[in-house]
């Protein structure tokens, strides 16, 4: 059983750019220049889930996922 | 009954009449075999046959997941939405040969195990269809129940997960997010639901009589079996095409590629596609892998032959206005993107020295977009307005060395009327 593998997921319709998740995750996340959310890398680096998770909970408006990457 | 020999399947050139009734039909195609979902299945997926909305998805994948994806009975959608104002092609198969998309939509229904088919369709195409539809419940024909749904006139309409938000009856033509749950899982009522393409439909309605050999008998092995072109540009009036995939669009539309003359560039795929220069365009097999080696997407078969004495440059900012204004304005990056791309590249073709960071700036904001709306239309602007920015270059480059063009005339189809938007 090999450890689960992450990615993140936006639902670009419910974010409003609030910017919350670049805060938090900016190793993974930066802002575009309406200050919407830029994910960078296509899996979550193991040692950042748990940031991650944090993130995904801290978004206002629930819009940020983690979403097990299926093997 | 036998086979069709020639390249022309979809549509009756043999001066037959315009719409072909349930007798003509049946006298031209048979009836349908009574295959089961096993077999049919099979034939789709061996055919090769790949979705003609757009997407040119693989058919007998897309069948099989639905068909395999949940505890609850699957619905198909046989989507004649066409949103985009440069293609014809759904609109008149379903005015010349309802039955066949009919046979194909029974024939979708029986494949994933579906007892119901909602036809989603532009309000002109409505009439002829429940026509058709009354033809065949006094037959008997079907096995499974029809709803005829009438599809909002905006561009976004006939994308997947729009349909399936028209069809539910919550924000008509409207896109939803489906990164965590597709719509083949979780669609219409909730149900497993296959969403496809009219023209795919009447293609699948062969695949079902014929097999797949036959339809594999023209084509390309990537992108079998023919496919139905709405061209501007090359007659005085658009006009719907079929041909087989692999021809190239010169020996189709009967232009030389070395001597065409008086086409500035040709746009494949609409206004979600992409341009290329006109020998390239007339000489390339017209089939999507080679499109999209070239950078763009044959699409829903959009063809138009951009005629010289029109700004190049004036037309594609027109076009990205009407797709900024035809957004769900749902998405960030899309509702701002869109509209800087259309400002700058207004800009360009009418005030070109006013245009900050030049014509490089307008890949960078491409860049900005692409990949992050909940459907894909940021991405197709995104695609139009990249390879316009390479087939035009030389055009850029007079409009920002000597000035915008002094005489224009527009030429691409955009509706004039404002659309009510979401935001």
């Amino acid at each position: 059983m090999s450890r689960p593998r992450y990615k993140l997921v936006v639902d670009p319709i419910a974010c409003d750019g609030a910017g919350v998740c670049a805060e938090l995750l900016p190793e993974m996340i930066s802002l575009d220049p309406w200050g919407f959310p830029i994910i960078h890398g296509a899996e979550v680096p193991p040692g950042l889930v748990d940031l991650a998770r944090r993130a995904t909970v801290s978004c206002p408006r629930l819009a940020l996922t983690l979403v097990r990457i299926e093997s | 009954m036998s086979a069709p020999v020639g390249p022309t399947r979809l549509l009756d050139t043999t001066g037959g009449p315009d719409v072909v009734g349930l007798d003509a039909h049946l006298q031209r195609w048979g009836p349908l075999p009574s295959a089961g979902s096993k077999a049919l299945l099979d034939a789709v997926g061996r055919s090769g046959l790949r979705g003609h909305g757009g997407a040119w998805f693989p058919v007998g994948t897309k069948w099989r997941a639905v068909a395999g994806s949940g505890r609850s009975r699957p619905v198909v959608v046989a989507n004649g939405a066409e949103g985009e104002p440069a293609s014809g092609k759904d609109r008149y198969l379903l005015h010349h040969s309802p039955h066949l998309v009919l046979d194909g939509a029974t024939t979708a229904a029986r494949a994933v195990g579906a007892d119901h088919v909602v036809v989603h369709l532009t309000a002109e195409a409505a009439a002829g269809v429940r026509a058709a539809l009354d033809e065949r419940a006094r037959r008997g024909i079907d096995g499974c129940s029809f709803e005829i749904v009438v599809a909002p006139d905006r561009f976004l309409a006939g994308q997947e997960s729009a349909a399936v938000a028209t069809v539910n009856g919550k924000s008509p033509g409207i896109p939803t997010f489906v990164g965590i749950r597709t719509v083949r899982e979780h669609g219409v009522a909730g149900r497993p639901t296959l969403v496809q393409n009219v023209e795919t439909l009447a293609h699948a309605a062969l695949i079902a009589r014929f097999g797949p050999d036959w339809f594999r008998s023209v084509g390309t092995a990537e992108s079998p079996g023919t496919a139905l072109l709405t061209v501007t540009g090359r007659w005085d009036a658009p006009r719907i095409v079929e041909v087989p995939l692999g021809t190239t669009l010169g020996q189709a539309l009967g232009i030389d590629a070395g001597t065409a003359r008086g086409i500035q560039g040709v746009l494949l795929g609409g206004y979600g596609g992409g341009w290329l220069p006109t020998a390239t365009a007339l000489a390339m097999p017209f089939a999507e892998e080679t499109a999209r080696a070239h950078g763009t997407s044959v699409g829903a078969g959009v063809v138009v032959l951009l005629p010289t004495g029109v700004c190049p440059l004036a037309e594609v900012a027109r076009v990205v206005r009407y797709m900024e204004g035809e957004g769900a304005g749902q998405c960030g990056p899309c509702v701002n993107g869109l509209d800087v791309l259309a400002t700058s590249l207004e800009h360009l073709a009418y005030r070109p020295r006013s245009l900050r960071g030049g014509v490089a700036a307008l890949p960078t904001l491409c860049g900005l977009v692409e990949g992050r709306g909940a459907c894909h239309h940021p991405d197709g602007v995104a695609r139009f307005v990249r390879t316009a920015v390479d087939v035009f270059a030389d055009h850029a480059g007079l409009h920002l060395s000597r000035g915008p063009c002094q005489t224009t005339r527009p030429f691409l189809a955009v509706p004039t009327t404002p659309v009510a938007r979401a935001r």
